[in-house]
């Protein structure tokens, strides 16, 4: 955690480090919003074996993402049971149909087969991108990225913000990490011994600092940026982008088929539902 | 003031070093509120000061990359819905920029009332219409638990802009020299 | 002889926020090839002068323009700040600022993308310049992974791929320890040379530029303009102090051994100087001195027993380190950047944790005091005070501490006024902090800390970016209440100047642990620890080994002199 803020990009030396970046972009963002369009489970698990099998091969260490995986459980969890709580007959509503497990229909608190499917969708569309995530950002170099984005079509401007943003976070987090600690020093205070309000006065002579000097770094950073002509022409080149190679291509061709079968799926299911209770 | 080209250099680099703010903000900064799992969100507070300062397009876009990035880091996958939302607060607060005229100096009290009736209803469209609605359509989730979650945010998001965001608001304003006045007292 | 590349004619600027111009009737020319130091007290307008040259001023800093300046053949008022950055490099005095890319090579070739260049140019340009400027090894590393020397050279690169043919150079000293400042001047007096450039220096520390010959120095007060020669006439007129600059300490050495410097020739310059007779005279000095014995601290304030840190517990910052400070004691810190200098203290102050030993302050054990209940006792002064200011006046911010001890306003405000008037602030309590400069607001933040009257402090480069009049002012103001109320007071610094003429005692951190605790004259007198630690020799030394003088013994009685003339 000291060193290493963004999850940790490293060249692992496997095809899909040598993948340009643009291509993993596109292929995350367009798994991504076909998995959370469709509610077929056979699909949702097929891409989630599928990305399972290219974590695999991206040879990242499990436990380098070990502290997200327990938060994305966590994470799960809590909706999961708030959504029983809340709803605990939606899969009968979604469904259509009731097979009990537990209790009797008149029960608020009872448990279907439907409900249990349902949830168990949802846990899928939590969870699913989570290797792509993870794969996107460990196999894809921070430099890379902005390039990426822009070639994908996002404004050069927009793209530079991500890199400044990708720049600047280390540098202000140990600002923030020095700053909290001189102000608590001078004794502001923060933490719950204090009253609600001290505690949020704290917090805010904290954050000034932090924001103030941020803002004037805004200032010079703008100046240095415009003295070596940031913004001169309608494009700008990038000295990290990659060339799409011909793995590119296969990837993107994988994927565009991906989206097309869940495309598809929508058809055959004759909606978002895939119901195997009919 | 600026001319035109220093102007939208500013707004890319105060999208990108309010983006790392807000990152730092979002992952590091709890404030308790008292109850259980439930933090005041200092980010959206620097949300409103940024979009006074720099506008809809630098806020909207540096709390939607900040979000964004936050989610990866944090959960594995960004939360779409949640990070648009917010991308769309940015903006509502941008538009605040021409009428509060923050770089001229301190705030009348009249603009900050105005301001914190403008926020409560721009976080009511977006935790309470918004957001669960997109819950709804990508996720599907039962409309009593996202109306629920959107309901508390919209709560605890209101009442940290109207007490971060206002004294953002009105410290900065104060450190705006007015032209030609500054002179030393002996 | 040729026209000018650069050419102000009676040329002023007033800032649309102040009241009164900060140029007043600039008249200057700048010849192809030169190298020029603009020089003097922070406010006289020297940084406004450069952002006249790269064309900040006037299109990113509105304000009221009167008479011409022509750099390369354009008007700067009438020109875009890219058209101007074709011919005129800077390099701004905040290296993390500059340095907009993820890594090395990508901020080298930052001007080439907006350029839209092709990749292929864009490496054939970064492998070129990263062989001139020696930075082939480090083009992938992160900015986060430079030291301050590393980062200049890459925003000089940055710029001079371009091409420019004038660099400006805004405090390049300010961030560097001494031996990368010394080794910073030789590159740039290299490049000057081998590039066909024109270099503008702008920086307060006069000895240091001088160690690489200048062509032209420039001197500048209240805005306007008060000496334009070669160093040497200038030094020779002794005006520096009266301007407001550090005069070179060789030359106040030559001035104390009672040297009439109209004798002598090459003043500018130690290593060409010619005085006749001066071993003479100077070795006449010396045994005329007499070396008092040194005040002695004998009550120790802070213990420091065995204590071990690193965020890798197998490659320790701080090493089984030992050491007593004693009450009373003025202490300099000095070491390379990196070695734990600013660790140490965060293992004082309790913002880290040690990993093993202990610490022990006026008797009492320190392991179990939080934060603030040392805070009560220690001051630290962070070195960038814009990580300290939380409030948006003066007046404010010094009293935050002093209001959250509960103290009653009456005092708070006799207290506050008290120590604005001794930091130089008093007339400017009333503004907002965003309106000073940044030596101003460093002097705010240690205000702040000494109205809560520690019984030490700690101060992390205290005097970088203040000019020589601010300097001694803090100084004397530090040392007065060294001597005063017997305050232990802690330096950590790059500034030789500062260690020698203000310190009673140096420690110099290496590799974890403590090379050297010793005096100040004895430190800079040792060739391996200077080496080691990055230090810089000064050119007391150098003057003494020339003149077959006992070097610690002719710095020792030097600053006894300088000390007993203040």
């Amino acid at each position: 955690m000291q060193h290493q803020l963004l999850i940790g990009y490293d060249d692992r030396h496997t095809f899909l480090n040598r993948l340009s970046g643009s291509t993993k972009l596109l292929s995350f963002v367009g798994l991504s919003v076909i998995g959370m369009m469709t509610f077929d489970t056979r699909y949702l698990l097929g891409i989630m074996v599928f990305s399972l099998i290219l974590f695999r091969f991206s040879k990242i260490k499990y436990r380098d993402v070990s502290f997200v995986m327990s938060v994305i459980i966590g994470f799960s969890v809590l909706n999961l049971v708030m959504v029983y709580v809340f709803a605990p007959h939606y899969g009968v509503d979604i469904y259509g149909t009731e097979h009990l497990l537990l209790g009797s229909s008149n029960h608020y608190f009872n448990l279907t087969t439907e409900q249990l499917f349902y949830e168990f969708n949802l846990l899928l569309k939590y969870t699913f991108a989570v290797p792509l995530a993870l794969i996107f950002l460990m196999t894809t170099n921070p430099s890379e990225f902005a390039a990426s984005l822009n070639k994908i079509g996002i404004s050069y401007r927009i793209s530079y913000s991500v890199a400044i943003a990708l720049r600047y976070i280390p540098d202000v987090q140990s600002d923030y990490r020095t700053i909290s600690l001189a102000q608590q020093a001078r004794g502001f205070e923060i933490s719950k011994k204090a009253k609600f309000m001290t505690r949020v006065k704290g917090g805010i002579q904290i954050m000034l600092p932090l924001i103030f000097s941020s803002l004037d770094r805004i200032e010079v950073i703008s100046q240095a940026m415009e003295l070596r002509r940031f913004g001169k022409g309608k494009k700008r080149t990038w000295y990290m982008a990659q060339k799409f190679k011909r793995n590119d291509y296969l990837a993107l061709l994988v994927v565009a088929l991906l989206i097309l079968l869940g495309i598809a799926l929508f058809k055959v299911n004759g909606g978002r539902f895939w119901n195997p209770f009919k | 003031m600026q001319n035109q080209q220093s102007n939208s250099i500013r707004t890319v680099v105060a999208t990108g070093i309010g983006a790392a703010v807000i990152f730092v903000l979002m992952k590091f900064v709890a404030i308790p509120t008292g109850i259980p799992n439930t933090q005041v969100n200092v980010s959206i507070g620097f949300l409103a000061l940024l979009g006074a300062i720099f506008g809809p397009v630098a806020a909207g876009l540096a709390v939607f990359i900040g979000h964004a990035l936050n989610d990866f880091v944090t959960y594995g996958s960004p939360w779409w819905t949640w990070v648009i939302v917010d991308g769309l607060i940015g903006v509502a607060f941008g538009l605040a920029k021409n009428r509060l005229k923050i770089a001229n100096g301190a705030l009348s009290t009249s603009k900050l009332v105005w301001f914190n009736i403008y926020q409560v209803v721009v976080n009511f469209v977006g935790w309470v219409l918004l957001a669960p609605t997109g819950d709804i359509i990508i996720y599907h989730e039962p409309a009593t638990k996202v109306y629920v979650q959107g309901v508390t945010t919209w709560i605890i998001d209101s009442i940290s802009v109207a007490i971060i965001g206002t004294i953002l608001l009105v410290l900065y304003s104060r450190t705006r020299t007015q032209r030609g006045s500054l002179k030393k007292e002996r | 002889m040729t026209a000018p590349i650069i050419s102000f004619k009676d040329f002023s600027f007033q800032y649309n926020s102040q009241t009164e111009p900060t140029l007043r009737h600039i008249n200057l020319d700048i010849y192809p090839g030169e190298k020029v130091l603009i020089a003097g007290p922070s406010g006289s307008g020297k940084s406004t002068l450069g952002r006249c040259l790269n064309g900040l001023i006037p299109q990113s800093y509105p304000g009221k323009v009167a008479g011409t300046a022509m750099v390369a053949g354009k008007e700067v008022t009438k020109s875009s700040i890219f058209d101007l950055s074709m011919n005129v490099g800077t390099v701004l005095q905040d290296p993390d600022s500059q340095f907009v890319g993820l890594t090395v090579v990508e901020d080298m070739a930052f001007s080439l993308e907006n350029d839209q260049q092709s990749q292929d140019e864009m490496q054939k340009a970064t492998a070129k310049w990263a062989t001139t400027l020696d930075l082939k090894d480090l083009l992938t590393h992160r900015p986060q992974e430079l030291s301050g020397g590393q980062k200049q050279r890459v925003s000089m690169a940055g710029v001079l791929i371009d091409n420019s043919k004038i660099l400006l150079f805004d405090e390049p000293l300010a961030s560097l320890d001494p031996a990368s400042g010394k080794a910073s001047m030789a590159l740039i007096d290299h490049l000057t040379h081998t590039q066909d450039l024109t270099v503008v220096i702008i920086e307060h520390r006069i000895e240091d530029v001088l160690q690489q010959p200048i062509d032209r120095l420039i001197v500048m007060q209240d805005g306007a303009i008060v000496a334009d020669d070669k160093p040497e006439a200038i030094l020779r007129q002794s005006l520096m102090a009266q301007l407001g600059l550090r005069e070179p300490l060789y030359l106040s050495a030559l001035k104390l051994a009672g040297v009439d410097l109209d004798t002598c020739q090459h003043i500018d310059s130690l290593a060409n100087l010619q005085v006749p007779d001066l071993t003479d005279q100077l070795q006449r000095w010396t045994a005329g001195v007499t070396l008092k014995a040194p005040v002695q601290h004998p009550d120790p304030l802070l213990t420091i027993d065995h204590l071990t840190f690193g965020y890798d517990p197998k490659a320790p910052i701080i090493n089984d380190l030992s050491t007593t400070l004693n009450r009373g004691e003025m202490v300099s810190l000095v070491g390379q950047n990196g070695t734990g200098k600013s660790t140490l203290s965060n293992l004082i102050t309790g913002f880290l944790t040690p990993q093993q030993g202990h610490m022990t302050f006026n008797g009492q054990p320190l392991e179990h005091q939080s934060v603030k209940e040392r805070a009560d006792q220690i001051g630290y002064i962070l070195q960038d005070p814009n990580q300290m200011i939380s409030k948006t006046l003066i007046y404010d911010e010094v009293a935050a501490g002093l209001v959250l001890r509960g103290v009653d306003p009456d005092t708070i405000e006799q207290r506050v006024y008290d120590v604005l008037k001794v930091c130089g602030l008093y007339e400017f309590r009333h503004w907002p902090i965003s309106a000073l400069s940044f030596g101003q607001k460093k002097r705010v933040t240690i205000a702040a800390i000494l109205v809560l009257e520690p019984a030490m402090l700690i101060l992390d480069e205290p005097t970088a970016g203040q000019d020589l009049q601010h300097y001694t002012e803090m100084m004397g103001f530090l040392t007065k209440i060294n001597h005063e109320k017997d305050m232990t007071i802690m330096l950590i610094t790059h500034d030789m100047h500062l260690m020698l003429e203000y310190t009673d005692r140096t420690i110099v951190l290496g590799s974890g642990n403590i090379l050297m605790d010793a005096a100040p004259a004895d430190v800079l007198t040792n060739d391996t620890i200077i080496d080691q630690a990055s230090l810089a020799k000064t050119s007391l030394y150098s003057l003494a080994a020339a003149h077959a003088i006992n070097p610690t013994e002719f710095v020792a009685k030097f600053v006894q002199a300088e000390r007993e003339a203040r």
